[in-house]
């Protein structure tokens, strides 16, 4: 047995021992996803159980160092993984803006201090993490963000306003972009800080948003306190780290918005689930039908380009600019199949309360996903990137 | 497998490329189309490649081929998109081959070596009607003899026009629409009874129009087992359009980097025309939509190895996909090359025309999506 079988072998009995029964089932909603935590809320005891088991075997990270708490799977292994837990349609144990964005930028990054004092817990679920970069006028020009840091000898001081801080209302703790030089050029002045949201002089304003939910957050820091060994990298080096950590940003929104299935069910499933067949087992509406099909063809195609991606990344070849190509097609994509699931349902896809759509989850869900091709940076900034980075087309 | 060439498959590549932008550019077909090449393709060209190890690239080492594998054949083909060579890859080296590794071990000794030498041609003849649907199969043969006598016509027969056999797709019984009751029968050249008359496409390239009236075959032509062709026929298939994907693939880069290459040098209004952003964004999609084409392509060849039961939904996603991209690619280098890219000395046309075959051939963009979507349980 070569050891990749062996590898899968030791996988499916870890997974049959240790994944609940309970999380062997699809996420229904966005509601099923487990954040972690300070003030983690579980669903189930079976999510506990099941986020603190992947963790102490560092598979919620599973291509990360062992030193750091990681799984230390090389990419080949964390296949196998995703593919046996795909199997038994386990959930993710955790869900992590730390594993996905905080994470990567600190091991290439971050201090060895930091690493070792950071990364176990973002891979055990203990902290949760929120994301400081948008402010009122720096959106699609993020390097103009001008939240002040300013060092106070002992320690540094923060004060201004972040905008669409996702879950900064639940999460524990924050990594920010803030300005530390205001006399240079305008992405030579920017750093990459850590501090603690329950600091003094840190408050949060959840914003609605058009599907009455509550993702995104006003974030405003009055003159707080944060110890220095908290600045990651450089001083004024922090637009590098911006830099990267958009790249994995942007490739987990398109993979958020990929082809993949919904609640286990593929769009076309779902739609025969809703409007039922003809009597050879086709969606008698061919033209939906026509649609559903293109948008499965993209969707499968779209999810073997972000493998491919990762294989390349693996073998040397960096993703770089075309991080902005997963970003604005699977954001894309994402808003057109939901635009097909909304006329999938028909009147009922409408009901915005009530038990029957679960108080109108498909509607809110279809709302939410209008904001995938703007966080992030919106396609239109993606489509300038492909062109200037990749195609080499000239700036006007 | 990792969606990723490995280095043998790098050097193949990159042979294939030299070999090709230097012996079949497009300005090869160009020559071929203006002097009216009876055959649409050279045969010296041919033997050369055949030398190289093309045509036998599918075909067992015990039969005098290399057998490579897909994602060697898929490399080729895609070279040859890029250049608009002429040439009977996909359908001798890749179909016939196909077909014949499913024969008896006389017609494999009889046919492999030969077509790996590079001296046997072999088409497949399956299209009737104006689109694909090969369970549409009409053609008959009846038990004759010792053997079959086969009454009927096919069109579209990819490089069918002067090639030494035919691989037929042929009713045996059943009717036309049922997958059950399809054989596949081998029909050489100068058997009585079978003409060939060459069909004039927009693309320049070699089909034909084959007639049967009363053709007798002996019982040893029939290839696999009788009235259950339609499985073997449905692997041939997937084969040529996995190959008609990569040879769109080929040609919707190659498109997209002489229109990119276009938008850097022209002027108007005083500055390049690639500063506009309205070209830019058009070229960012595109560039977008491209590489979801190289992903489905390569996955597609990858299958046949690694997982045959699903090559035929690779087939599909792969041809579908490369088909639709391939023709906006054609699109938008004539749009944004503005006037010149109208003209017939320029060479994009070329590209739009073979791409509008290329998509067509074997199953369009609907045909596939269909069978998706069949497959998907909608």
């Amino acid at each position: 047995m070569s050891d990749l079988e062996e590898f899968r072998k030791e996988t499916c009995a870890w997974l049959e021992e240790n994944c609940p029964a309970a999380m062997r089932k699809p996420m229904r909603s966005e509601a099923d996803a487990c954040w972690g935590g300070r003030n983690a809320v579980f669903t189930c005891d079976e999510q506990k159980l099941w986020m603190e088991r992947a963790g102490a075997k560092g598979w919620t990270a599973p291509e990360w160092p062992i030193e750091y708490g990681g799984g230390g799977l090389t990419r080949e292994q964390a296949k196998i993984l995703k593919e046996e837990m795909a199997a038994i349609k386990a959930r993710s144990p955790l869900v992590s803006f730390g594993i996905w964005m905080l994470g990567p930028a600190l091991l290439k990054y971050g201090s060895e201090q930091q690493k070792k004092h950071y990364l176990p817990q973002i891979v055990r679920g203990e902290i949760r993490w929120c994301q400081g970069y948008s402010e009122p006028n720096a959106g699609s020009d993020l390097a103009s963000l001008q939240t002040r840091c300013e060092d106070k000898g002992d320690f540094y001081e923060i004060t201004g306003q972040k905008v669409w801080t996702s879950y900064a209302d639940k999460a524990d703790w924050i990594f920010c972009l803030v300005r530390t030089d205001r006399d240079v050029p305008k992405h030579n002045g920017i750093s990459f800080i850590l501090f603690d949201m329950q600091s003094k002089g840190a408050t949060v304003k959840p914003i609605t948003l058009i599907s009455g939910r509550s993702p995104f957050c006003e974030t405003f820091f009055d003159a707080v306190k944060v110890p220095k060994e908290n600045l990651v990298g450089t001083l004024n080096k922090g637009w590098d780290i911006a830099k990267y950590l958009l790249t994995h940003e942007r490739a987990m929104i398109g993979d958020s918005g990929s082809g993949g299935d919904i609640g286990g069910r593929s769009i076309g499933q779902i739609t025969v689930d809703s409007l039922g067949t003809d009597a050879q087992g086709r969606l008698a509406d061919s033209a939906l039908r026509a649609d559903l099909a293109r948008a499965e063809i993209d969707g499968w195609a779209f999810m073997l380009t972000m493998e491919r991606m990762k294989d390349e990344a693996k073998a040397g070849q960096g993703i770089g600019a075309r991080s902005s190509m997963l970003k604005y097609y699977g954001t894309e994509l994402n808003k057109r199949r939901y635009e097909l699931l909304m006329a999938s349902k028909g009147h009922a896809g409408l009901e915005w309360e009530g038990e029957k759509s679960r108080d109108g989850e498909l509607p809110r869900a279809w709302l939410r996903t209008k904001g995938n091709s703007i966080e992030g940076g919106t396609s239109e900034v993606q489509l300038n990137i492909i062109s200037k980075r990749i195609l080499g087309l000239p700036a006007s | 497998m990792a969606l990723v060439l490995n280095e043998e498959d790098d050097m193949l590549r990159d042979a294939a490329r030299g070999f090709l932008a230097d012996k079949a550019p497009v300005a090869a077909l160009r020559k071929l189309r203006d002097e009216d090449d009876p055959l649409g393709w050279s045969r010296a060209l041919w033997a050369e490649m055949a030398q190289m190890g093309w045509a036998g690239i599918l075909v067992p080492e015990e039969y005098g081929g290399i057998d490579y594998g897909m994602v060697g054949a898929g490399l080729i083909v895609q070279e040859m998109g890029r250049n608009l060579t002429a040439s009977p890859f996909i359908s001798t080296a890749m179909m016939a081959v196909t077909a014949l590794r499913a024969g008896s071990e006389e017609q494999k000794q009889k046919w492999l070596p030969a077509i790996a030498e590079g001296k046997s041609i072999i088409a497949m003849a399956v299209d009737e009607g104006v689109k694909h649907d090969p369970a549409k199969t009409a053609l008959k043969a009846e038990a004759y003899g010792n053997g079959y006598r086969l009454n009927g016509s096919k069109a579209y027969v990819i490089d069918g026009f002067d090639a030494d056999a035919l691989i037929v797709a042929a009713r045996t019984s059943g009717e036309p629409g049922d997958e059950a009751g399809i054989s596949l029968f081998i029909v050489e050249k100068d058997t009585e009874g079978l003409s060939s008359l060459r069909t004039k496409l927009l693309d320049s390239r070699n089909y034909a129009l084959n007639a049967f009236d009363d053709v007798d075959v002996a019982g040893d032509a029939l290839i696999g087992t009788l009235d259950e062709g339609f499985g073997l026929l449905e692997s041939v298939l997937n084969v040529g359009r996995t190959g008609l994907a990569a040879e769109m693939l080929g040609a919707a880069e190659q498109s997209f980097d002489m229109t990119v290459d276009y938008l850097k040098e022209r002027k108007q209004f005083g500055t390049i025309v690639g500063t506009f952003q309205g070209l830019q964004h058009r070229s960012a999609h595109l560039y977008s939509e491209i590489e979801l084409v190289k992903s489905a392509v390569l996955k597609a060849l990858q299958m046949f190895a690694d997982a045959p039961t699903m090559a035929g939904a690779g087939a599909a996603l792969a041809k579908a996909k490369a088909g639709e991209v391939a023709i906006l690619a054609a699109n938008e280098a004539v749009q944004m090359h503005g006037g010149i890219g109208m003209t017939d000395e320029f060479d994009i046309g070329f590209y739009m025309k073979r791409i509008r075959a290329a998509q067509e051939l074997l199953g369009d963009y609907a045909f596939q999506a269909d069978r998706l979507a069949s497959l998907r349980g909608f």
